[in-house]
């Protein structure tokens, strides 16, 4: 066990060293950096001033190594257009987003989870049909539109539930069930077809000849041999949420990660459109990770490998 | 006293397919029946038809199916669970995916003795322990720990056995339990099983396509040909006199040392066993059988040539040719 804990934290570090390295090349490879800060207007002289005060006439190596080592011990310099420093830019907006994606992957596990081994147990009858129909519809709604149409309904109609904000739990409703809604189906359609096969496994057939109880049958000895691949791909919706809600912190005025990377790319605000890289990058890691070692505790046949 | 367990004309169906048609067999208290027959015959559908594990796209029927004296046919999947585990149980085939992979060995056998009896944990631990060493595995302590991967094939079906004996049952079923094993240890788990059987007074419904182990650990044997039962007897005047044509054509596949000649080829049974759907008339063997009759496309009728002998065939025993 504590071999692959080490494998598969060296593994996640080589992971974000590559990121940094590309998140680097990107944003410099987005053109001349110093004519983009400087603005429009501004002579050849201004941009000469603007690159030797940031620093970017230095070699392209010596820039990112000044970059990563200082990244190392958490300084992501000063945004350029916020006047702040990242690194409080970054940790004001992250709670937001944290809790925005939690609350998100909430409703999606407690939606899809029991809807899924539902549909399992009831395999080609009419309650399966009628949740893979409700999924498919689910996938094919637009979060923006969802999200309208949520809004107009629950808060303006029926005045239910702020509209946007952060202040209050309750405004993390709205988003939180919009974010679920994209997540709901691969959640749902993993742990049927998991729970499908667990149940006609020789292990569930030794169950019942052992007089288990169906509770027992389906919720021990079933869902735990059908969780992996759910645990899986619930890691990377939660990445998903965290990193790529940029559409609904923009309809619902959350003002959290994802909508500070698209601020800071919009403005080419390289120091945060690196560090955001990076953030998310680890957040990804961290979760695939935390996928695994929660996959070595289900099967301990992963332990061994 | 009626048999532990009785089967009467029990059919079980998968849609047109008809898996067994009008099977009767009795296994005796203490006793080992063996019920044998090709790939496809029936035995093991037979078997989960007794324990109710049939799969959802089958139809079972039978005229009785009763476990001591009580019938079994009515009882819904609730109270057939109560008997499963507890007084009848069931080891198969498949000894590397039977168990679950995700639970330890003790786990799995414990939970056996706190479902029927309502064991704690620990003490249905202890009796795991103490059924692993029961079955001759080794550290049972480290045993109970360890994970059904860690463990091979031949101990695996051991942990079944001992899994199945947690509760003391009356009746074991054993669906071919050497088959996927290597030689050697398919020699020692038929004999603990016969140890056990003899020890524990236990009834056991061996299924098996392997004469050999017929001969060596049935006191009744039940010979089935496409989803009939066509011939039960006890094991040593099955063996010395077959009564149905089938039988005696299984009997002859078999080398027996001194009495097969090197230049002579073994028996073999010409033909195919046929595709058997509902509806179908007279006897299943007929045209493979070289003393069939016009009348064996007609319903087949049950003879008894003496105590404790039925076969399933219109030709009496004075008329079978001697082969």
């Amino acid at each position: 066990m504590l071999q692959f804990l080490a494998r598969r934290l060296l593994v996640a570090l080589l992971v974000c060293l590559t990121v940094l390295t590309f998140a680097f090349a990107l944003t410099r490879l987005a053109g001349d950096l110093a004519i983009s800060i400087a603005g429009p207007n501004s002579t050849a002289a201004d941009i000469e001033v603007v690159r030797k005060a940031y620093g970017l006439d230095r070699p392209l190596v010596e820039q990112f190594f000044d970059w990563v080592s200082r990244a190392m011990v958490g300084d992501f310099g000063r945004s350029y257009f916020f006047r702040e420093k990242v690194s409080t830019l970054i940790f004001s907006r992250l709670p937001i987003t944290l809790t925005l994606g939690l609350v998100g992957l909430g409703i999606a596990l407690s939606v899809a989870l029991p809807l899924g081994v539902i549909s399992a147990l009831r395999e080609g009858r009419p309650i399966d049909r009628i949740i893979s129909l409700v999924a498919l519809l689910g996938q094919a709604m637009p979060s923006f539109w969802l999200g309208l149409v949520l809004m107009i309904t629950f808060g303006l109609h029926l005045g239910w539930l702020p509209i946007s904000g952060t202040g209050t739990w309750q405004h993390f409703v709205m988003p939180g069930v919009v974010l679920a809604f994209s997540a709901i189906p691969a959640l749902m359609r993993l742990t049927r077809s998991g729970m499908i096969d667990a149940m006609s496994a020789d292990y569930i057939r030794t169950a019942r000849a052992k007089g288990l109880s169906r509770t027992s049958i389906v919720l021990k000895h079933a869902a735990r041999n059908a969780a992996m691949p759910v645990v899986s791909i619930a890691a990377v919706q939660l990445g998903f949420m965290l990193g790529g809600s940029i559409v609904i912190e923009t309809v619902f005025a959350l003002h959290g990660v994802g909508f500070l990377a698209w601020e800071s790319i919009s403005k080419n605000d390289f120091p945060t459109v690196q560090a955001v890289v990076l953030l998310l990058a680890i957040i990804y890691t961290l979760l695939t990770l935390g996928a695994d070692l929660l996959n070595a505790v289900l099967d301990p046949r992963l332990r061994a490998a | 006293m009626s048999a532990l367990l009785e089967v009467e004309e029990l059919d079980i169906s998968f849609g047109a397919l008809s898996a067994v048609r009008g099977a009767s067999l009795e296994v005796r208290r203490g006793e080992t029946h063996c019920l044998v027959g090709e790939s496809g015959c029936g035995k093991s559908v037979t078997a989960l038809a007794v324990m109710g594990l049939l799969p959802r796209n089958s139809v079972r029927q039978a005229r009785r199916l009763a476990f001591d004296g009580k019938d079994i046919l009515s009882l819904d999947e609730k109270g057939l669970s109560r008997l499963r585990g507890d007084r009848m149980a069931m080891i198969f085939q498949e000894p590397m995916t039977s168990l679950n992979p995700a639970y330890t060995v003790g786990s799995q056998m414990a939970e056996v003795l706190v479902r029927h009896r309502g064991a704690s944990k620990r003490a249905a631990l202890d009796r795991a322990a103490e059924l692993l060493a029961r079955v001759r595995i080794t550290s049972p302590g480290m045993r109970l720990g360890q994970y059904p991967h860690q463990l091979s094939g031949g101990l695996r079906q051991r942990v079944m056995i001992a899994m199945a004996l947690m509760c003391d049952p009356e009746l074991l079923i054993a669906d071919e339990p050497t088959t996927a094993l290597d030689v050697t240890v398919q020699a020692q788990i038929l004999r603990l099983l016969a140890d056990l059987q003899k020890d524990l007074g236990l009834a056991i419904l061996l299924i098996t396509h392997d004469l050999g182990v017929v001969a060596r650990t049935a006191h009744r044997v039940s010979v089935m040909y496409a989803g009939e039962v066509v011939e039960s007897s006890p094991v040593d005047r099955l063996f010395n006199r077959p009564m149905h044509p089938y039988t005696r054509g299984l009997l002859s596949c078999v080398p027996v040392p001194g009495k097969v000649r090197r230049d002579q080829p073994l028996g073999s049974i010409p033909g195919m066993v046929p595709h058997v759907t509902q509806g179908f008339e007279g006897c299943a063997f007929r045209q493979r059988c070289a003393l069939a009759r016009p009348d064996c496309s007609g319903p087949i009728g049950r003879r008894r040539p003496e105590a404790d002998r039925v076969y399933l065939c219109q030709i009496a025993p004075e008329e079978m040719t001697v082969s």
